[in-house]
């Protein structure tokens, strides 16, 4: 969806800013929202630019840098770093050849450390995209990312 | 299952499909909408002050005291908030409560808006927390059809609008006004108090903002009445509580216990004990802002009074415990990272002092601390403690402070030896 039919279907009233601004980004294969996207939301909104980007710097779920296309999130809260948080990160990082807040050369993983993701009966967690994994480890996270990359080949 | 569960809140889990409203309604659900319509609105708050509930978002203030400054206020348009924020670690009682059994979170709102004169509310709901967003909304649709929302409700005048808001990734959007700041579309920075949401919330209306175990505990206060509620639990404490139970664990999970039940018997009964035969080392109550307790206090009851004498706090009700391969400096320094991550920035003792406490917490963690460095902790855990302006940063050094007193030893040993002569030297 184009970025004014979402304005349009949410309204320009400028509490619905952070919602506009969320469900814009997800439509975006870079998952990130530009100076040029801010720009236009401050125009539809009525609101100033500064505004705009102070929200879109404030929230860690949006981004104003280019990102891939599955957005890992690892939680790296006590509940899941007790029960081997650590391990999962390590193999992330060792699957995708890249550091934790990197993006893989082929734009298709951005790996991301996250705050408590509410599922620590099942710890320790991720969420892809806005998928929920959890129990996980080294092992599973083979499997995982072999079945994201598998998907677009 | 075990003796030391009640189930009220979680009675459906697992009983019914939580997309189909006609579940919820087979099995009692919007008898007590029903009901509660029927009632003068002052008796909404009288049974509700009876029951004797206290907020379940950690705060713990009398719900009945809250409903009741709203519906003294006399603007035309007031607001209800529900926080669905559910950011502190080790909580999930939130995402379970609506995973559930999402109507009853929303009849319990609605009721609430009856009582208080409310036309409007918002659901603010983590932005991580996908599944429960959408099974709100499914929710929301499925009551207006039925007019349990909407105009004219169920043939009376009243009428409540109730609306999903997300976040977006920001753990200080739990706090009410940063909440409040948030749903008005901006960067969620707490305000100053008072004045309070009751009196000043969202776009400047009274508002009554509880969590989402608050609202969904009033169906259950309506249908039987605010008395038998509060005879569950203890003198000081009525109902039950909802306890995330996580970390070293066997049995990991949600349990709803009455107050009045210890954490020693949650751990070993519920969560059935540690995995591998291992040790308890310690344990933390509430989640990232809260005590961090050893194995010899864990025979301390569920119960606010019994927390408090200890100063003590259950918070939004996790208990996590960590076994005895951790470090109490290296998880205490893990904590005071996320509140340097999660300060909001607007306060300077929790914008630099977060950022102090982990820089000192860090030269104790390479054993590199000075014995000035203590006094250094108990100093600045004072000043964030006392002028921090919201709970983020008032709450943030607890595990620190806690440890300090409980797991002394492990500070001293964090102290670097030349320094430790020196200091026994004169």
């Amino acid at each position: 969806m184009k970025l004014n039919e979402i304005i349009q279907k949410q309204g320009t009233s400028p509490d619905k800013l952070i919602n506009i601004l969320m469900e814009y980004q997800k439509t975006k294969n870079t998952k990130e929202l530009t100076r040029e996207d801010l720009k236009i939301v401050a125009q539809e909104l009525g609101v100033t630019e500064a505004l705009v980007y102070q929200v879109a710097t404030f929230y860690t779920l949006l981004s104003t840098k280019n990102r891939g296309v599955h957005i890992i999130q690892v939680c790296e809260d006590i509940p899941c770093y007790v029960n081997g948080s650590v391990n999962v990160v390590a193999e992330l990082e060792n699957k995708l050849k890249i550091k934790m807040g990197e993006t893989t050369y082929d734009n298709m993983f951005t790996l991301e450390h996250t705050s408590c993701l509410g599922c620590c009966n099942m710890a320790p967690a991720m969420r892809v995209d806005g998928k929920l994994i959890g129990n996980l480890t080294p092992e599973k996270i083979s499997e995982i990312i072999d079945e994201y990359r598998g998907e677009k080949k | 299952m075990s003796g030391k569960e009640l189930k009220i809140l979680t009675n459906r889990f697992d009983k019914i499909d939580p997309a189909s409203i006609d579940d919820y309604i087979n099995t009692g659900g919007y008898k007590a909408l029903k009901k509660a319509l029927e009632m003068p609105r002052e008796e909404i708050i009288k049974q509700v002050k009876a029951s004797n509930l206290r907020g379940r978002g950690g705060a713990a203030f009398p719900t009945g005291i809250k409903l009741e400054s709203v519906y003294k206020e006399r603007e035309a348009q007031k607001y209800l908030v529900c926080n669905a924020d559910e950011g502190e670690p080790g909580n999930f009682k939130d995402r379970f409560l609506i995973e559930n059994d999402p109507h009853q979170v929303i009849e319990g709102m609605i009721i609430c808006a009856f009582a208080v004169g409310s036309s409007k509310g918002y659901i603010y709901v983590r932005g991580e927390y996908d599944k429960p967003i959408s099974l709100l909304k499914t929710a929301i649709e499925q009551a207006k059809a039925k007019n349990f929302l909407g105009g004219g409700i169920l043939g009376t005048s009243f009428n409540f609008e109730l609306e999903v808001r997300t976040g977006a990734g920001a753990y200080v959007c739990g706090e009410e006004f940063a909440l409040i700041e948030s749903i008005e579309g901006k960067s969620g920075k707490p305000r100053f108090k008072p004045p309070f949401p009751t009196m000043v919330g969202v776009f400047n209306k009274p508002t009554l903002l509880n969590n989402v175990e608050t609202y969904s505990n009033i169906p259950y206060i309506i249908n039987e009445g605010g008395e038998k509620f509060a005879a569950i639990g203890t003198p000081s404490s009525s109902g039950t509580r909802l306890i995330s139970l996580s970390g070293n664990v066997n049995n990991k999970g949600l349990f709803e216990v009455p107050f009045g039940v210890s954490i020693r018997e949650i751990i070993d009964l519920l969560g059935k004990g540690i995995p591998n035969g291992r040790k308890i080392k310690m344990v933390q109550l509430a989640g990232a802002s809260g005590p961090i307790i050893p194995e010899n206090m864990l025979d301390l009851r569920i119960d606010y009074k019994e927390m408090a004498d200890n100063n003590l706090s259950l918070g939004s009700g996790a208990i996590i415990v960590i076994d005895d391969r951790f470090d109490v400096l290296d998880i205490v320094y893990r904590i005071a990272k996320f509140f340097e991550h999660e300060s909001c920035g607007k306060c300077t003792p929790c914008r630099n002092g977060n950022k102090q406490l982990v820089k000192i917490i860090k030269k104790f963690v390479t054993k590199t601390a000075t014995e000035k460095d203590l006094s250094r902790l108990d100093i600045l855990i004072n000043v964030m403690t006392q002028a921090s302006l919201c709970g983020l940063g008032q709450a943030a050094p607890t595990a620190i402070a806690t440890t300090m007193k409980y797991f002394n030893e492990d500070y001293l040993g964090g102290i670097c030896e030349n320094e430790k002569a020196v200091a026994i030297g004169g």
